[in-house]
């Protein structure tokens, strides 16, 4: 990015490499998200559904998860991936597939968390319906989760902005490389270090709205489909 | 609603995985945030690609970091400006040889009100005994990095033990150089500082060169392969193309012509055997 | 296609059912037979609902057994249930009864021209594709039968399906548990309202404070009650 550019002249310029750092953000944030749900989601309704020993366990641990320090998760996942660790061999260590895979184990309990909540509440309503219409246990978590589907987008939701918004992660396991593993986060903590700090608040600023954005489109999503299904 | 969601996810994967399929020559160097932070990997990157095709993917962290990250593997070349840990990084088997490339020098910047009273001088030694018996506010990267082990040496020289001797003047923050700056900015503390970072660091607010011109003050960038042997996926080939493009005539070039605001920020000395 | 096996006669045989140290019904000894429907009444409490829900395998017995046509099969597959207050799966109307379809194995294919045969037998025809959740309390409770009715069930099990709902709601599902009742499915249905059951029933059970205290056809319970509580209930006299 040009040396003293405003974060406005950036954008409305067309500047590519702001555009590549924007367009990675993304990518690294929803499929993250997305990872965590395939995860998550299921994990959240077994949770809300079945009582084995040790649940309470696996409650607690997962609620306290939701805050997981980003700095910590992505010092593990380094420590995992590095070279001269168990996964090493894998080469995944500053690619942006690292950084999806990490910022998913962030998510994932926040997913996992939120989802348990709605579908325990949902399921108090529809116990016996889904009882006397002898619906199966893959049938149940089905079936709630997709009645739940809203709640569920609003959790999604609070899933990306968690990715979204975090730096610790990508910056440990993508180190920050120009053109490769660059997010808005890192792009901002490394404007800030060079002190350029009116185009580090201005990619803040762009962030921000490409957050704004993103809920936006859910909403809108979410308001057609309760319009369609009620 | 299942298919679209299947076909939205499986768009992303491929953007993702896409650009790991169309299998480039690149290397991974391990380098300190001066050279990143400077500008000068900007600027001489580039000029190597077009050369040679190969990618360079910089990843800047503090020297002792840089080192660390190359010991484990995770990096093919080690660029960093820590002599004696350079040293012993090669001694140790971790890496191949250790190659001189350029240098640039550490200035002193402090608060243009000159608590410590030393503006203007070129002696670190004698400007570091004051800032201490001052109690001047004084900010350490405190992050083994190379600009932290010079600021170590530099007490040591000037017969300061300041593990023991440091007071609340003494601010350690644990971070690269810029962040430094921006505290340093803050605080209107002294802060050793690489003079390429400081050229091109924005955030000044009250702060101005107080010493430099001190031969001590130098400051010897080191080059090395990280040992395949130890780490046989390394991409011994092509890293080590790049160290050879550094100390060659065009590398050296490259790295004379960066310069901000007409002023030249790293000189090289590839052929200065002893450096 | 009907198996050869029935889920009738239904048995209860010295079943109690506590919950929470509360006994909610006690030593109950019943048999409910194929034909007209069965109504249970009884003031709020007698335990009418918690038989419903033992006979549906909701609840499990403390003790004593149950049997469907001589097995003891909890969750049988030709059993349905509506209940007073229907839950709507977030749908269409369509979608509800697709789905009801689908949970007792209907294929796709010949799921279509059932959906339509439902909707109509529930006059809800027109309303085929709204959002099942803004649907009147009415509308939701005819939606709750023809769910139930794609179960193609032997036995109707109902708890104060009008409870909640207007006189004019109310007489429509009760056309419908006719026509529901004259197409050979047996239903057994839990009330509080003595007008409606003498409406519908054709065998009554009274039930007062967890036990069956009567068990006769609908007409000789009405005119010739068998217990003194029996006849204070009808007088409208007993409440508790």
């Amino acid at each position: 990015m040009h040396e003293g550019s405003s974060a406005l002249a950036l954008v409305l310029g067309g500047d590519p490499a702001l555009y590549a750092i924007v367009a990675l953000s993304l990518v690294v944030s929803v499929s993250a998200t997305l990872l965590a749900a395939v995860v998550g989601l299921p994990l959240g309704a077994l949770l809300a559904l079945v009582r084995f020993p040790g649940r309470t366990f696996i409650v607690v641990i997962v609620n306290a998860f939701m805050g997981l320090p980003p700095v910590v998760v992505g010092l593990a996942v380094y420590l995992l991936l590095s070279r001269s660790g168990p996964l090493g061999t894998l080469g995944l260590l500053f690619t942006p597939k690292a950084m999806v895979i990490a910022q998913a184990l962030l998510v994932m309990p926040i997913l996992a968390a939120l989802t348990r909540q709605t579908i325990e509440d949902l399921w108090a309503e529809y116990r016996d319906e889904l009882t006397a219409m002898r619906i199966g246990p893959l049938g149940r978590v089905m079936t709630l989760l997709w009645d739940a589907r809203f709640s569920l987008t609003t959790t999604m939701l609070a899933g990306f902005g968690r990715a979204a918004a975090e730096v610790g992660t990508v910056m440990i396991v993508g180190g920050n490389i120009d053109g490769l593993t660059r997010t808005m986060t890192t792009a901002i903590a490394l404007e800030t270090s060079k002190g350029d700090l009116p185009l580090a608040l201005g990619l803040g600023f762009i962030l921000i709205v490409l957050i704004v954005l993103v809920n936006a489109a859910a909403w809108g999503v979410r308001r057609a489909g309760e319009i369609r299904a009620g | 609603m299942q298919t679209r969601r299947l076909l939205l996810v499986a768009a992303l994967a491929a953007a993702l995985w896409a650009p790991a399929l169309a299998q480039e020559k690149s290397i991974v160097v391990a380098s300190t945030t001066s050279t990143e932070d400077s500008g000068l990997f900007g600027h001489i990157l580039p000029i190597f690609r077009q050369a040679t095709g190969i990618d360079v993917k910089v990843i800047a962290q503090g020297t002792g970091q840089a080192l660390d990250t190359a010991r484990r593997g995770d990096a093919d070349v080690a660029f960093v400006h820590a002599r004696a840990a350079e040293e012993k990084f090669v001694q140790e088997g971790a890496g191949v040889k250790r190659f001189p490339v350029m240098y640039n020098d550490f200035v002193l910047i402090g608060p243009k009100s000159d608590p410590a009273g030393i503006k203007g001088s070129k002696d670190i030694v004698a400007a570091l005994k004051a800032v201490q018996a001052k109690g001047a506010p004084f900010v350490s990267r405190g992050d083994r990095s190379g600009t932290h082990q010079a600021e170590l040496a530099l007490w040591k020289l000037a017969g300061i033990d300041i593990a023991a001797q440091k007071g609340p003047w003494y601010r350690d923050v644990g971070q690269g150089m810029g962040a430094a700056l921006n505290t340093a900015s803050a605080m209107n503390a002294y802060v050793l500082a690489d003079r390429g970072t400081w050229i091109s660091f924005k955030n000044r607010g009250d702060l101005a060169i107080a010493v430099e011109g001190d031969a001590k003050l130098f400051n010897q960038y080191g080059v090395i392969l990280v040992n395949p042997a130890r780490h046989p996926h390394v991409k011994a080939a092509l890293g080590q193309a790049f160290i050879d493009w550094l100390i060659s005539r065009p590398g050296q070039k490259a790295i004379a012509d960066y310069k901000i605001d007409g002023q030249q920020l790293f000189f090289p000395n590839a052929d200065r055997p002893g450096a | 296609m009907r198996p050869p096996v029935s889920d009738l006669p239904l048995v209860f045989d010295g079943v109690s059912a506590l919950a929470r140290d509360v006994t909610l019904v006690r030593g109950v000894s019943l048999q409910v037979d194929a034909g007209a429907p069965t109504v249970l009444v009884g003031p709020n409490g007698a335990g009418k609902s918690t038989l419903i829900r033992l006979a549906m395998g909701l609840v499990a017995p403390t003790s004593g057994r149950i049997t469907w046509g001589g097995r003891a099969e909890t969750d049988g597959q030709r059993r349905a249930m509506v209940f007073q207050r229907p839950v709507m799966l977030r749908r269409s109307v369509a979608g509800n009864i697709g789905y009801a379809l689908h949970a007792g194995g209907i294929a796709r294919a010949a799921r279509r021209e059932r959906v339509a045969d439902l909707l109509a037998q529930a006059g809800l025809a027109h309303l085929a594709g709204r959002p099942a959740r803004r649907l009147s309390g009415g509308e939701q409770q005819r939606l709750a039968l023809a769910r139930a009715l794609a179960r193609d069930p032997e036995v109707l099990f109902l708890d104060e399906p009008t409870a909640s709902l207007d006189p004019a709601a109310t007489k429509a599902v009760e056309d419908i548990l006719r026509a529901i009742a004259q197409s050979g499915v047996k239903l057994v249905m839990a009330t509080h309202d003595l007008g409606q059951a003498r409406r519908l029933a054709g065998e009554i059970v009274f039930m007062l404070r967890g036990s069956v205290r009567e068990q006769s056809g609908a007409e000789r319970f009405f005119t010739a009650p068998a217990t003194p509580e029996g006849a204070a209930f009808i007088r409208g006299d007993l409440v508790i």
